[in-house]
């Protein structure tokens, strides 16, 4: 007869979050920063068709890291969410603070029972207002825990090195091409110090831009005019101007 | 580690399945009660009185469709409402009109549009439009039951197909049979007298601007004859509800600009009551 083999809970835990965090890792990183118009997401990610970016309701946005098939179930359910909410009450009941909540209880109910893996995903819930002041940035660790972010914020591999480059660069204000050109300059520092080329078609680009005239203020940034934007140095009303008129030839909201 | 998974807080499993991309399915699948067609309604006797919109009109031109409602609804003999909406957009290219119970209409386009909505977010990419109009249907034929206790509500669907690249107009049944219509379309109360008048003044090769005429002069004859259907009210400055959609999409036409349409069609009746006249050969 043999007896059941003792682990401490500490030790448990441990190795439930070594094993999430290992998973993350893995993942390319995400980085998502305030500017003046709004919020922007940037993925390093090849495929155009599998995003790591998503619209989830008129102001709020999900970007996610780590295992696919994990981050793609917590998106789909937390659109149900806000879809039977704003149904339910009003659309403007829908708020990234209640669904970050619920992304928090389920990671963490996920992450501390026995029965299930832990997921291997890092998330991010922003919600853009109708200023910068009122711009909300929650960020989900694996473990259920949640992070009141401001200005920007880097999940994914090499998050830790990306966030302290970012922090010490980012300034409030900045106009859209600033804020892209400086998270793809910290999407190309790798681990050891070195430095690698990103280009346009290699980065998934979105944003929550609160001038947008629709309710819908969720857009994807095309290759075309994404690279026209890190192009450009410096002229900002150009920027701008690009933005807007995508704006409304690209109405879907998509 | 067992007490502590507990499923408070955390989104119900029936959210995090994966498979449908439907609202629709979803909300059957995680809240029935919450469709409109899954309400079991006491047995009464005769038909139960509700507040009722009439008249939708559609009519296609170069490059697009009008859908254009009128602002009454009626309750038996009573006006219920002088400046109901009965015209909504659907999606960025498409538009639904209404005529029957209106509370359940109201409720029948804002799912509609939930549906169209959610399915464009988990798929990332809209539907098509015969995709819609099929949605549209299942909808309508849910709602078959409380149809048959004469709360029955009947939509007419009109959109851009960007596949196609031309502008496509789709009518309903109670039972949920849809039907595509060819370059017009009336229902509701007035719809015999709207169809009439589209008949003699649609053609093909209108311009937006004739569409949405065309579209006020069919409502100007249905108001006319059908005592439902309301005609424009130039005291209060309620006007029909005109939309447009083109390759450019939804487009709602201000007040002003359909008041202007319909004091066109006003004064034109001044001189001829009966409206345009068509040549009898």
């Amino acid at each position: 007869m043999s007896t059941p083999f003792y682990v401490s809970p500490q030790q448990a835990m441990a190795d439930r979050a070594e094993y999430a965090r290992k998973g993350i890792a893995r993942g390319r990183s995400l980085v998502v920063l305030q500017y003046a118009d709004g919020i922007v997401f940037v993925a390093e990610n090849p495929s155009r068709a599998l995003h790591k970016v998503s619209e989830i309701y008129d102001r709020i946005a999900f970007a996610a890291t780590g295992k696919y098939n994990e981050y793609e179930s917590l998106r789909i359910g937390g659109t149900r969410y806000a879809d039977l909410r704003g149904f339910t009450y009003d659309r403007t009941d829908v708020t990234a603070r209640g669904l970050a909540n619920l992304y928090a209880q389920t990671l963490g109910n996920i992450f501390s029972s026995a029965a299930e893996k832990p997921y291997e995903v890092e998330l991010l819930v922003a919600e853009v207002g109708e200023t910068p002041e009122d711009d909300e940035i929650y960020r989900l660790p694996h473990d259920g825990s949640i992070i009141d972010e401001h200005g920007s914020v880097a999940v994914g591999g090499n998050a830790d090195q990306i966030s302290s480059y970012l922090g010490q660069r980012h300034r409030e204000g900045m106009d859209l091409g600033e804020v892209l050109r400086l998270a793809v300059d910290s999407l190309t520092r790798e681990a050891g110090g070195g430095e690698r080329e990103l280009t346009a078609d290699q980065l998934e680009v979105a944003v929550l831009d609160r001038t947008r005239p629709q309710t819908r203020k969720f857009k994807r940034v095309p290759v075309r005019q994404l690279a026209s934007l890190l192009e450009r140095n410096g002229s900002s009303e150009a920027a701008a101007e690009d933005t807007s008129d995508s704006a409304t030839d690209d109405t879907s909201g998509d | 580690m067992a007490a502590n998974s507990h499923e408070q807080g955390r989104l119900p499993a029936a959210f995090l399945r994966p498979g449908s991309s439907s609202f629709l399915d979803f909300l059957t699948d995680h809240a029935p009660e919450r469709l409109p067609g899954h309400r079991a309604l006491p047995p009464v006797e005769g038909a139960v009185e509700a507040v009722h919109g009439t008249t939708i009109v559609a009519a296609t031109f170069t490059g697009g469709v009008v859908l254009a409602g009128d602002r009454r609804a009626t309750m038996g003999n009573m006006i219920a409402q002088r400046d109901i909406e009965k015209v909504f957009p659907a999606d960025e290219y498409s538009a639904v009109g209404i005529a029957g119970t209106a509370g359940l209409a109201v409720e029948l386009v804002k799912l509609f549009q939930l549906e169209l909505e959610h399915f464009e977010k988990v798929e990332g990419h809209t539907l098509s439009l015969e995709g819609k109009a099929n949605r549209l249907s299942t909808m309508i034929r849910g709602n078959l039951g409380m149809a048959m206790q004469g709360l029955a509500v009947v939509p007419l669907f009109a959109g851009y197909d960007l596949e196609r690249g031309a502008a496509r107009i789709f009518s309903y049944d109670v039972t949920g049979g849809r039907s595509e219509e060819h370059g017009f379309a009336a229902i509701g109360s007035g719809s015999l007298f709207a169809r009439g008048s589209l008949k003699k003044l649609h053609r093909p090769d209108l311009s937006e601007e004739q569409a949405a005429t065309v579209a006020v002069q069919a409502l100007y004859d249905a108001a006319d004859d059908d005592s439902a259907t309301g005609g424009p009210d130039f005291a209060r400055r309620i006007y029909p509800i005109v939309t447009v959609i083109t390759e450019d999409g939804y487009r709602r036409l201000g007040g002003t600009e359909v008041g202007e349409i319909a004091r066109a069609v006003y004064d034109g009746r001044l001189q001829l009551p009966d409206g345009p006249q068509a040549p009898a050969v």
